[in-house]
């Protein structure tokens, strides 16, 4: 197991080359110059100048390999002198990737915005998944009872209607209508732990978003879990099992579940990176300025360097939970081993 | 298989909490409250009549005012921002040396007074303006406001590498003459003197905070653009670029002791879509002020009937006009002097029956709801636009139809359109950009032509080939290669010379020039136009005369018949039914100009 993690991480780096390239590549071949944005008075020497300053004119490899640079060993070493405070080599004049709009370090930007995207997507995934599993699970082994007939009716309704329209029918009802919740998302609250009038503010504005993607991920997860466990409920180990006289809660905890959570996991961890990548429509309508109204605005900007920089790290995570979904593979099932 | 589970359940948990923790460590501020509750704050003592002017609680004891700006601020550094979100965020920190009021007309900042040629502040020959500060500024870190740091932020902008948009490039030299007095030297006599450090789009920074980021090293100054040390009512305490600014009172402001500001902090919070804000403000109540609304009008209507809040307008100088193109559009050369349109040119009758049969109030009704107003003038600033041509906004088919009778244009063949003697069946080529309003507005003006016997063919361009000012292209304004066109003017400064300057002939763009975006597309020829600007351009802003010879100009203009004004267009805010103090909505300056003397009132 420990050599096959070795060789995946390893296998990894060149992954994420050629990712980079490709990213880089394609961005710089779109159109788009960061003196787009500066008044049409300047001359266009000054803005030639300018340009020259940015490393625009540069030639393709250099600007990549600039890029790398900045993407591979810069940032994760302030990354780590900003967790513990250390300084490695000269930290006081570091290179860092630069936003062309707001003049400040991508990497910077992309941290203030993590906090409002954990809180309503990674809250919407955890409970999507507490109730999704539960669900499929039980909706599989009562299949056609009442509560598999009404599980599905719900799942496939959080399945076909978007979030943009339960999105806005939540904010009709409950702010319009009741009052009872802001329609929008204040990512400038800072949470005060001992109060509980503080700590219900907060619920209170994460309560919307959170439950329309709550809807929307059980939807996909629970009907994956149902499928998978109806598979295998009419195997004829499960049929062995039984024979044995082993419990009925044996049954179907150590043998189907943990058969059927394979492609289950598989979804589940493939899903985690979309976490970070945002919710474009949810956070646009609830006003949460997490990474995907990030990415949204920098696209809308020409702001190239917050998108190579929101990309990549996108990238960076599919690859990482890749390879943790098919290390996860190994622990559920012992036959598989990849050594 | 329990325990897989919960170690996925675990990682997931674990990124959360290191995330959220980093979040909540960096910052040591608590700004918002329940978004416009008006909750009494702990220290707030209430001894007066609540209806009181912001005197009657002290300064910063308003609680918290939440302003939603759908496009966030993306630094507060006014002078290095990249459109009107970054210009408010940062004018409420930053001040010019005077700012302009709603009606244009210019109101001291940081300037003690305005200069003007009568005080002794303007030169006679206009070559030069000479400020006196306020006396006993200070910046909100302490340290006394001086004519130094004005002179510095004219260094900081004038190295043209720090990527500054204010435009300082009229001015030679700036001298300090003392602490409190400052001298700007023109390179050419400038009878309107007042476009330096004037609106918060010119503010005064700080020499102490921003002397190592001129040239290239302003763009690596993060913390210096992102926290300005300003002079204003607030002071930032927390930014995310794109997404929100939080501000505090500036504990040096000068206006504490009269009570302002009198809220305490503000926040600007970015994020969704016009119309989305507009609910939080109009329907839902749960925000203070939302800006730029451009949403349709059959939207924001029931949103304000929910009663929480009232849609404002503010307007410059931006009029929806039609301009009929006083060349041949098929002479050779197509839209150039000598060949003269064979209807439109120098054809003011014509011209005011087209004027009178169009439906204005339709026009607005359709396009424009509370952002826009018919007008009949193209300078419609307040006591300097002229209403002597507001004939125009009563529509009259009748008068329209026995003006092209007298003019001899008649239906000889009986197909609903009139014929010229000479230019055939009057059919014209009409082009503006694509935009919904726009052609909804050319549907109303095709229909309210025909019922004269007018006939139009309606087309519309890209905006980008349409506005495009190289004229790369044969849709541009510009080039005009069509009968008539129609879009929207406007001014940045309340300065109606510099306006007004558009419709000479010198500005008249031709082939051998290039096609440059100058002012007078419509190629008007009027010499008694052109005499009565070379006037005005003579006499001092404010002095006597001055706006009689704005309004003459006007009419002048109106009776060339060259350009038909149809709607006065403003910009749209929403604010909270309880808070008072903004007075008119200002478009020529920022609109938070004044939010030291925004309060809430209760109930």
């Amino acid at each position: 197991m420990g050599t096959y993690v070795l060789r995946r991480t390893l296998f990894a780096i060149p992954t994420l080359i050629i990712i980079s390239l490709i990213i880089f590549a394609i961005l710089d071949l779109a159109p788009g110059d960061p003196t787009n944005q500066l008044p049409l008075t300047l001359p266009d020497e000054v803005k030639e100048r300018i340009r020259e300053a940015l490393g625009v004119n540069d030639p393709f490899l250099v600007k990549w390999l600039k890029w790398m640079r900045l993407m591979f060993i810069n940032e994760p070493l302030n990354l780590i002198d900003s967790i513990f405070g250390t300084c490695i080599g000269d930290c006081e004049n570091r290179d860092r990737i630069i936003s062309w709009s707001s003049r400040a370090p991508a990497v910077d930007i992309i941290y203030q915005r993590l906090p409002q995207t954990l809180w309503v997507l990674g809250l919407a995934f955890i409970l999507g998944t507490l109730i999704a599993i539960p669900v499929g699970v039980i909706s599989a082994y009562k299949q056609y009872s009442a509560f598999d007939n009404i599980g599905t009716f719900v799942t496939m309704i959080g399945f076909s209607v978007p979030t943009f329209f339960t999105g806005l029918i939540c904010i009709l009802v409950f702010s319009v209508w009741l009052g009872w919740f802001p329609s929008f998302y204040d990512g400038s609250y800072v949470v005060d732990w001992s109060s509980w009038e503080s700590i219900w503010f907060q619920i209170k504005q994460m309560i919307m978003p959170v439950a329309v993607l709550t809807l929307f991920n059980t939807a996909a997860l629970s009907r994956f879990t149902r499928a998978s466990m109806l598979d295998n409920l009419n195997e004829d180990y499960v049929r062995t099992a039984r024979s044995k006289g082993l419990r009925e809660n044996k049954v179907i905890t150590k043998h189907v579940m943990r058969n059927s959570m394979i492609p289950v996991v598989t979804l589940i961890a493939l899903s985690i990176p979309g976490i970070f990548a945002g919710a474009i429509i949810t956070e646009q309508i609830f006003r949460v300025n997490g990474l995907g109204a990030l990415l949204i605005t920098a696209i809308g900007q020409g702001d190239v360097p917050m998108v190579q920089t929101l990309t990549f790290i996108f990238a960076f995570l599919i690859v990482v939970f890749n390879l943790v979904a098919d290390v996860t593979y190994g622990l559920l099932d012992p036959r598989i081993r990849y050594d | 298989m329990k325990r897989t589970r919960l170690l996925a359940l675990l990682a997931v948990i674990a990124m959360i909490i290191a995330a959220c923790g980093g979040g909540d460590s960096d910052s040591t501020t608590t700004t918002a409250d329940d978004g416009g509750q008006g909750e009494t704050t702990t220290t707030a003592v209430d001894t007066t009549e609540p209806t009181d002017p912001p005197a009657g609680g002290g300064a910063g004891e308003g609680g918290d005012l939440v302003i939603l700006q759908w496009q966030a601020p993306s630094q507060v550094n006014t002078m290095l921002s990249s459109g009107t979100k970054d210009f408010f965020a940062g004018s409420i920190v930053l001040e010019p040396l005077a700012e302009i009021d709603p009606v244009g007309n210019l109101v001291p900042a940081l300037a003690a007074e305005i200069p003007t040629v009568e005080n002794g502040g303007v030169a006679e020959d206009f070559t030069s303006i000479t400020w006196t500060l306020k006396e006993g500024v200070l910046w909100s870190d302490g340290t006394p406001f001086t004519a130094d740091d004005v002179l510095f932020s004219y260094e900081y902008c004038s190295d043209e590498l720090t990527g500054c948009q204010a435009d300082f490039s009229t001015i030679s030299e700036v001298v300090v003459v003392d602490d409190h007095t400052v001298t700007f030297n023109f390179t050419n006599p400038k009878p309107y003197p007042y476009d330096d450090f004037v609106t918060g789009l010119e503010p005064v920074i700080q020499r102490a905070q921003f002397q190592d980021c001129i040239g290239e090293q302003a763009s690596a100054c993060t913390e210096q653009n992102f926290h300005p040390v300003g002079t204003g009512p607030y002071m930032v305490t927390d930014i995310s670029p794109e997404d929100f600014v939080s501000y505090e009172m500036n504990p040096n402001y000068r206006g504490i002791p009269e009570g302002k500001p009198s809220f305490g902090t503000v926040t600007i919070q970015g994020g969704g879509d016009a119309e989305s804000t507009a609910r939080s403000v109009l329907e839902i109540g749960e925000a203070d002020y939302a800006w730029n609304l451009q949403v349709a009008p059959e939207i924001l209507g029931p949103m304000e009937a929910a009663g929480n809040g009232v849609v404002v307008t503010s307007f410059t100088a931006n009029v929806e006009h039609i301009n009929l193109n006083q060349t041949d559009p098929r002479g050779d050369p197509p839209s150039e002097f000598p060949s003269q349109h064979p209807v439109l040119y120098n054809n003011p009758e014509f011209s005011r029956a087209l004027s009178l049969a169009i439906d204005r109030d339709s026009l607005v009704a359709v396009g424009y709801g509370p952002t826009g107003v018919p007008t009949c003038t193209m300078w419609p600033v307040g006591d300097q636009a002229s209403t002597n041509n507001d004939w125009c906004l009563t529509r009259n088919v009748d008068e329209a139809n026995s003006i092209l009778d007298g003019l001899g244009y008649t239906d000889s063949d009986g197909d609903g359109i009139r014929e010229h003697p000479t230019f055939g069946p009057l059919v014209f080529d009409f082009v503006t950009s694509t935009n919904a309003v726009r052609q909804s507005n050319q549907d109303i003006i095709k229909a309210n032509w025909e019922e004269i016997g007018i006939g139009t063919n309606m087309s519309n361009q890209d905006a980008s080939l349409f506005f495009d000012g190289t004229s790369a292209s044969d849709f541009s304004i510009w080039k005009f290669f069509a009968d008539m066109e129609m879009f929207t003017n406007g001014a940045t400064l309340p300065d109606p010379a510099a306006y007004l300057f558009s419709w000479t002939q010198g500005e008249i763009p031709t082939a051998a020039l290039g096609w440059p975006a100058s002012g007078n597309v419509p190629r008007m020829q009027s010499d008694e136009y052109d005499a009565t600007w070379e006037e005005l351009s003579q006499t001092a802003p404010g002095s006597e005369g001055y706006n009689d010879l704005v309004i003459q100009l006007q009419d002048q203009m109106a009776a060339n018949g060259t350009i038909i004004p149809l709607i006065h267009r403003g910009n749209v805010s929403a604010i909270a039914a309880n808070i008072e103090g903004l007075g008119e909505p200002n478009g020529w300056d920022s609109e938070y100009w004044i939010i030291e003397e925004w309060h809430r009132v209760d109930g």
